[in-house]
């Protein structure tokens, strides 16, 4: 008995030394960029990259959110701070209606089928598989008849057409598993289409809606490429700055700023990973559908 | 109180016809129940006439006025699901409510039907918890509820019992019975229970394919089946099947009948008494004896090698593979058409 302990011991020894030997190895990156932020340009020219800063400096931090202020054009002057603005100008109009438009198409493509729909469905699936790179000239072409070409608008616009494949994937595969009875039951009950998904589908909808907007949101913020095609200066977004910001040919290569910089662009989908995670947990765990 | 009217109802999917032309009148206040095996029709008549699924062609008529083309919630109908339906994130007295508050009924009048219900079906306790965490049973007894309060002139009842276990299934049966005898609603009820069928209703409607294949009471369909289809489905063990050449060469005259192989004789397993070889009209050797206590089924195989099984009051005496002889009541011989199935006389 005493040995079969001990040997569980050791199990369980072994598994968690190689866990945290994973765990250092993906949060290492993070942890240089955390220190190399903190440092002045002295400490990193001395070498001893590993090491920790001498003393907090919080220098690059100010000067990659709000700029050095020796000149007045481009991101290494003005800091991010008008990009994240921009940016969440865009995500969260984006991130909200594509997420809401998915749910819709889920709802109607589950629960009020129509001649063609599962077809349309399958045309809705193709466009999970297209490429950015393919849209990205018609898009243009788009975007200029309408009059959003460069414009904050524009890219929401875009990002909520590409993202709503996906979106509609999440939601119909989520409502498929909601039995119909539920809706012949509102139904009878006197609610019709907009009543049903506003008062039956939408409150049960909270673990499909926490992984929508997860996936939404991450792709959406780091984007580059719709974000460097479809803007203009103003309203460029802050993928497209941070690489502004690291890619300056020239003058000092700020390391520090630059860390400290790819840190702001990255900590909101890290905070929303974070919160939204739990909730997402919470979603799946309670079996909120069943009933 | 309204009774119904169904007039060549008829339900295509497509190409596919489903319901081949229904005619059924259900007089009001009659517990009616629709009954078959899976796939013949009888839940997608239910939800034709709660106004689920579109007719089309045919009339339903409830009380005078035709509903084809009224919506689902405007017919006065109410429908308890087999998987219950409750709204999940909704509290046993706002799933009651739900409906009553689409149709703007006041505060105070919804208040009271549901406590009025609730303490019909003793759910007053559970009012406030979620469905989640409610028994199957008193889900059931919910998805009543939220029925009751509409205080509709029809009950549809879709397969109520087939989630919950043996034991609450004859309970809630008979809750529901007594719910008829209270209410004294319409209430047509789907089921492929023949047990709940024989113990519920008024009329039975056994459907077939999308076809009627018998109305009548309960005691109707199993003295009388109008077909052999009628006959195997009503009746537990089902009933047995001979033609001419299974049975004893004195059978015929037994039964007092001209026997021929145009013709299937059906005699229930409850039917068949031990006799001696003067009045046998089977025979069949022993292969199996279920003792149940109460009563026992003997399996047995005739020398043309049909299976029958015959219901006594215990099991015989005589080792296996023994020769049994068997004679039934004339009356309580049934003869079919052996290519129709139609009842001969």
């Amino acid at each position: 008995m005493r040995k079969y302990f001990d040997n569980r011991r050791l199990g369980r020894i072994f598994i968690y030394t190689i866990l945290a030997l994973f765990a250092a190895y993906s949060l290492f990156p993070l942890y240089i960029m955390v220190i190399t932020s903190f440092k002045t340009m002295a400490e990193i020219r001395g070498g001893g990259i590993l090491l920790p800063p001498g003393t907090l400096n919080l220098e690059s931090w100010t000067i990659a959110w709000s700029g050095s202020g020796e000149c007045t054009q481009g991101v290494a002057c003005t800091g991010m701070k008008g990009y994240f603005a921009n940016t969440l100008l865009m995500v969260i109009p984006a991130v909200g209606i594509s997420t809401l438009l998915g749910a819709l198409n889920g709802y109607v493509l589950t629960k009020w089928r129509f001649r063609g729909s599962n077809l349309l469905f399958g045309m809705l699936l193709l466009g999970c598989f297209i490429p950015f790179q393919v849209i990205l000239l018609p898009m243009a072409q788009v975007l200029g008849q309408l009059g959003l070409s460069g414009s904050l608008v524009g890219l929401t616009f875009v990002h909520v057409v590409y993202g709503l494949a996906f979106t509609s994937l999440f939601f119909r595969n989520y409502y498929i598993t909601v039995p119909s009875e539920l809706i012949q039951a509102a139904r009878i009950d006197g609610a019709g289409f907009w009543r049903i998904f506003l008062r039956i589908i939408l409150p049960i909808s909270a673990p499909v809606f926490v992984v929508s907007v997860i996936w939404q949101f991450t792709q959406i913020w780091n984007d580059f490429l719709f974000g460097v095609v479809y803007s203009d200066s103003q309203s460029q977004p802050i993928m497209v700055a941070l690489n502004n910001l690291v890619n300056t040919s020239t003058g000092v290569k700020r390391y520090n700023v630059d860390m400290a910089g790819a840190l702001i662009a990255g900590l909101p989908t890290l905070i929303v990973y974070v919160i939204a995670g739990k909730f997402f947990v919470r979603g799946l765990t309670s079996g909120a559908v069943k009933g | 109180m309204v009774g119904l009217t169904l007039r060549d109802v008829r339900k295509n999917y497509g190409d596919v016809q489903v319901i081949h032309g229904i005619n059924l009148d259900i007089i009001d206040g009659e517990f009616v129940v629709f009954v078959g095996p899976s796939g013949c029709g009888k839940s997608t008549l239910l939800r034709m006439i709660a106004g689920l699924e579109d007719i089309s062609s045919g009339t339903v008529c409830i009380g005078d006025v035709e509903m084809n083309d009224i919506a689902a919630s405007k017919r006065g109908v109410s429908m308890v699901f087999q998987t219950y339906a409750l709204y999940p994130h909704m509290t046993v007295y706002k799933n009651m409510a739900f409906g009553l508050k689409q149709a703007n009924t006041p505060r105070e009048e919804i208040e009271k039907r549901v406590q009025a219900a609730a303490e019909i079906l003793q759910i007053s306790e559970y009012l406030d918890r979620t469905p989640r965490n409610l028994s199957g049973g008193q889900r059931q007894r919910v998805a009543i509820g939220r029925a009751i309060v509409r205080d509709p002139s029809v009950f549809l009842f879709d397969e109520p019992l087939s989630n919950l276990d043996a034991a609450l299934r004859v309970q809630t049966r008979k809750e529901i019975a007594r719910l008829h005898e209270r209410l004294k609603t319409t209430m047509i009820y789907v089921t492929h229970d023949q047990v709940e069928a024989m113990t519920l209703a008024d009329k039975i409607v056994v459907l077939r394919d999308g076809r009627i294949a018998q109305v009548g009471s309960p005691i109707e369909l199993y003295e009388r089946p109008q077909n052999a289809f009628v006959a195997q489905f009503i009746g537990s063990p089902k009933m047995n099947f001979f033609s001419a050449s299974d049975l004893t060469s004195g059978a015929s005259s037994l039964l007092n009948r001209e026997l021929s192989d145009d013709l299937q004789v059906g005699i229930r397993p409850e039917h068949l008494s031990i006799t001696d070889s003067a009045n046998a009209v089977v025979e069949g050797t022993l292969e199996l004896v279920e003792n149940l206590g109460e009563y026992a089924l003997i399996h047995l195989r005739t020398a043309s090698n049909v299976e029958f099984i015959a219901k006594a009051e215990k099991p015989p005496e005589v080792p296996k593979a023994s020769t049994i002889k068997f004679g039934v009541k004339p009356p309580l011989a049934h003869f079919f058409d052996s290519n129709s199935g139609a009842r001969s006389a």
